[in-house]
């Protein structure tokens, strides 16, 4: 490590630039452990809602609420942005960094998406079927869990998007590669999260 | 300045160990006033507000302020020198750890001078830490103070979990790390697992108090058992954050001074490994009297008294290092071996607590506060006190007065089994916990003023400790490598203190206790597993101290957002989130140059390696 920025060798990086260094490998342990603890993080906020779904203190309940259409197009746009983040790391596993920029936008935009159909859908609980956070157990469970993922969204997005500017001001070497990976390890944790809130808020609130 | 910005992991551990000191020492003032009040019947020394502040004070600053910061001192003094590595994994995250825990401990010991303390309790069960009984913002204080000292320590703990995957020296393999190395990792674990749940919790009594949510409100829905989940299946895995680096110290200390090797190493890991398991399998042991119904308190009384299992091979194993060894008696060792029946006595009130219905009777009586300060402070304290004594050469390059350390030890231990033995009997008689005041004539009366009398000796205690570091801070810097003679690990093998990047060359590690083997195979220092060469070395940065800041901010901003300031601009500042606002901005703000602007740190070339660590 003479200079961080490393020129490639003979003009090539090393075949898994996240891993080609003691930083990025320190990096990569530590990201894999900070997502165990984002896990005991929802899980708390899992087992908060489903102590509290039932509890609707005579406001709308889950039923009446959710519009499953809505909720599969955010959950297909999702899960999609985690395809295009894996085209993303095998575009910088060839080495392409304009490629790799590219598939990080897409994941962005469509992260983007995903974010304004929640937004969407905050908002007409709140305007037309009065079901703001103070309504019931349920209502705060709700927007707790869902929202602290949002959260988590829009944090990802705004991160990948200083990542991508970073890909063309300073290029892909072994410093801006972990980078990448770990946000893209940051996304798929999101996606999985989004996979159980799917399956425990809407899919459940639907039938059960 | 040089301390602000520095990464450095040994200043880091002196930075932790000064601030954790000086809310230790405000901790001891309020357990002190605390002794006072209940020194005689009917005493009228504190109101029975002030008392409800300072009982929630003493337990929540001892606990998270005090002690935590302590372990973490030590854990950042010597686990990196014990694994053979020039630095922990991540410098920076290591210090926005520090930084973040001081600000989020001054923010609640803000609460004493903006308009009263939290006073539900350490534990600040729900209803009583809602809006409808705590109106005022002593408990805002408690939930967004404890919530930024808790992702001080949650960031501290993923760095030394890194730090020993990845950073040991050749060699340096598992099941040959020193024994208080394996405890930070196991402890670290626990945190990673066990943080988050309480962030979680206090983010939803936040909710509850400040935006009026219902997760705890019976009324709109919500369920304040539920709290009492949330807390405790984070609380019990922290009294193990707690206990098992004493027990990482003791398992030092002990055979270095009975010049024998730790026996029973491997079950000691083991042990270590269980005891954490287990430490979260147990936490509705707090809630017998909740009504969960009798088949949950079964399952939870059984698993609860399996921890004695683990906890008793430790305790044996530590015994028969102890046996036939050639034992010196010095402070650190002292202190080590009070603590060995100290803790057995906590760890058997600890099984009779267990016992379900038992605890029916115990339930929130003094019993009960004698069990866990037998643990805490018999346990925890007497080992930090011990791994104090043991390390200050190696941190601070001068060896603590042993006479006063002795001293030390005598006043502070028969203080505390004054203090906390006759509480035992006073539970028993039916005394409660947290009650500001009793009755004359019940047999109360003689006991809590022996309890009280032994409070003030461990303050005693705790002053001497305090005048032996003053005295030994006028000392020379002359403490030799080696100060003991005895050392086994690593870290005696290097300069005290040690200079900046810790090893020269990088030690070859060839079995446990790696400096012992090598001294008993003659040689006098480690052999290096590498040539001399130029050392990276990271760059300092104020950037957490900045990040820290900005939180601060942003938490007192959202906790005074629903108040009125009688001006226009100060609402109008507040009430828009416009505070939180700029708070995270700053934080997020500093996030984002320190992504953008790579560190590339600085190297130390061979020339200049030759001098010991500058120290205050």
């Amino acid at each position: 490590m003479t200079t961080p920025h490393a020129e490639p060798v003979n003009g090539k990086l090393p075949h898994e630039p996240e891993k080609a260094t003691l930083e990025g490998r320190n990096k990569l342990v530590g990201f894999w452990l900070f997502l165990g603890g984002e896990t005991v993080l929802f899980g708390t906020l899992f087992a908060t809602f489903l102590a509290l779904r039932g509890q609707t203190n005579d406001g709308p309940t889950a039923n009446e609420l959710f519009h499953l259409p809505l909720v599969a197009a955010a959950t297909f746009i999702l899960l999609v942005s985690s395809l295009t983040s894996v085209f993303a790391i095998q575009a910088m596993h060839k080495g392409k960094r304009n490629a790799l920029a590219l598939w990080l936008g897409i994941t962005v935009v469509l992260g983007l998406g995903f974010l304004g159909l929640e937004i969407y859908e905050f908002y007409e609980y709140v305007k037309h079927k009065e079901f703001g956070m103070t309504t019931s157990a349920f209502s705060s469970a709700f927007y707790t869990l869902v929202g602290f993922h949002g959260a988590h969204v829009a944090f990802g997005i705004m991160w990948i998007g200083l990542i991508i500017g970073q890909l063309f001001r300073k290029g892909l070497t072994v410093v801006t590669a972990p980078k990448v990976y770990v946000s893209a390890m940051y996304w798929h944790f999101i996606d999985v999260v989004w996979v159980f809130i799917f399956t425990v808020v809407y899919l459940l609130g639907k039938v059960g | 300045m040089d301390w602000i910005t520095t990464v450095d992991h040994k200043k880091i551990a002196v930075l932790y160990l000064i601030a954790g000191g000086f809310f230790f020492g405000i901790g001891g003032i309020e357990a002190i006033l605390i002794r006072i009040q209940l020194m005689k019947p009917m005493n009228d020394f504190v109101s029975a507000q002030v008392f409800n502040e300072l009982i929630t004070m003493h337990g929540t600053t001892m606990i998270f302020l005090g002690v935590m910061p302590i372990i973490f001192a030590l854990m950042n003094a010597v686990v990196p020198l014990q694994i053979g590595a020039r630095d922990v994994a991540f410098p920076f995250v290591n210090a926005l750890g520090f930084w973040t825990f001081l600000f989020g401990g001054l923010l609640l010991n803000l609460s004493w001078l903006m308009g009263g303390a939290p006073d539900a309790g350490w534990t600040s069960y729900t209803p009583l830490s809602g809006s409808e009984y705590s109106g005022t913002h002593g408990v805002d204080f408690y939930t967004i103070g404890l919530q930024i000292a808790g992702l001080g320590t949650l960031i501290g703990g993923i760095n030394f979990l890194a730090t020993i995957i990845t950073m040991r020296a050749p060699g340096m393999s598992y099941m040959r790390m020193p024994m208080f190395t394996w405890t930070t990792f196991i402890t670290s674990a626990i945190i990673l697992f066990a943080f988050p749940a309480i962030t979680v919790g206090l983010v939803l009594l936040t909710f509850d108090r400040i935006l009026g949510a219902n997760f705890f409100d019976v009324a709109g829905g919500g369920n304040p058992v539920l709290w009492q989940h949330i807390f405790w299946i984070f609380g019990h895995p922290e009294v193990y954050i707690l206990i098992l680096p004493a027990f990482g110290i003791i398992s030092e200390v002990i055979p270095t001074f009975a010049r024998k090797r730790l026996f029973g190493y491997s079950s000691m890991v083991f042990a270590t490994i269980l005891i954490a398991f287990l430490g979260f399998m147990v936490w509705a042991h707090h809630m017998f009297t909740t009504g969960l119904g009798t088949v949950a308190n079964a399952l939870f009384s059984i698993s609860t008294m399996l921890i004695a299992v683990p906890t008793g091979i430790k305790i044996f194993n530590w015994l028969f290092t102890m046996w036939g060894g050639q034992i010196r008696f010095t402070a650190a060792n002292l202190f080590a071996v009070g603590f060995v029946p100290t803790f057995v006595m906590g760890g058997v009130t600890g099984v009779m607590l267990a016992s379900a219905p038992a605890d029916f009777q115990f339930h929130d009586t003094y019993f009960v506060v004698a069990h866990f300060h037998y643990v805490i402070v018999g346990g925890l304290v007497l080992g930090l006190f011990s791994g104090l004594h043991y390390w200050w050469p190696k941190m601070f390059g001068r060896v603590l007065s042993e006479t006063l350390g002795k001293w030390t030890f005598w006043t502070f231990m028969i203080g505390f089994q004054l203090t906390f033995f006759v509480q035992h009997f006073l539970g028993l008689m039916g005394m409660q916990r947290r009650i500001v005041t009793y009755l004359p004539n019940q047999d109360f009366d003689l006991l809590n003023l022996v309890s009280s009398v032994g409070a003030f000796l461990m303050g005693v205690g705790v002053i001497m400790f305090l005048v032996n570091i003053v005295i030994t801070t006028r000392k020379p810097v002359d403490a030799p490598n080696d100060p003991w003679e005895d050392g086994r690990t690593l870290e005696w093998s290097i300069p005290s203190p040690p200079p900046e990047y810790n090893f020269k060359q990088t030690p070859l590690v060839r079995g446990i206790d790696a400096y012992w083997k090598e001294k008993m195979a003659g040689h006098t220092e480690m052999t290096p597993a590498e040539p001399v060469g130029s050392i990276h070395m990271p760059s300092a940065t104020p950037l957490p101290f900045v990040m820290s800041v900005g939180i601060f901010i942003a938490g007192l901003g959202l906790m005074f957002s629903k108040d009125d300031f009688g001006n226009a601009f100060m609402n109008g500042l507040f009430n828009n989130y416009i505070v939180v606002i700029i708070g995270l901005l700053i934080t997020f703000g500093a996030m984002a140059l320190r992504s953008l602007y790579d560190d590339h740190g600085w190297h130390i070339e061979p020339e200049d390696q030759d001098e010991k660590g500058v120290r205050t």
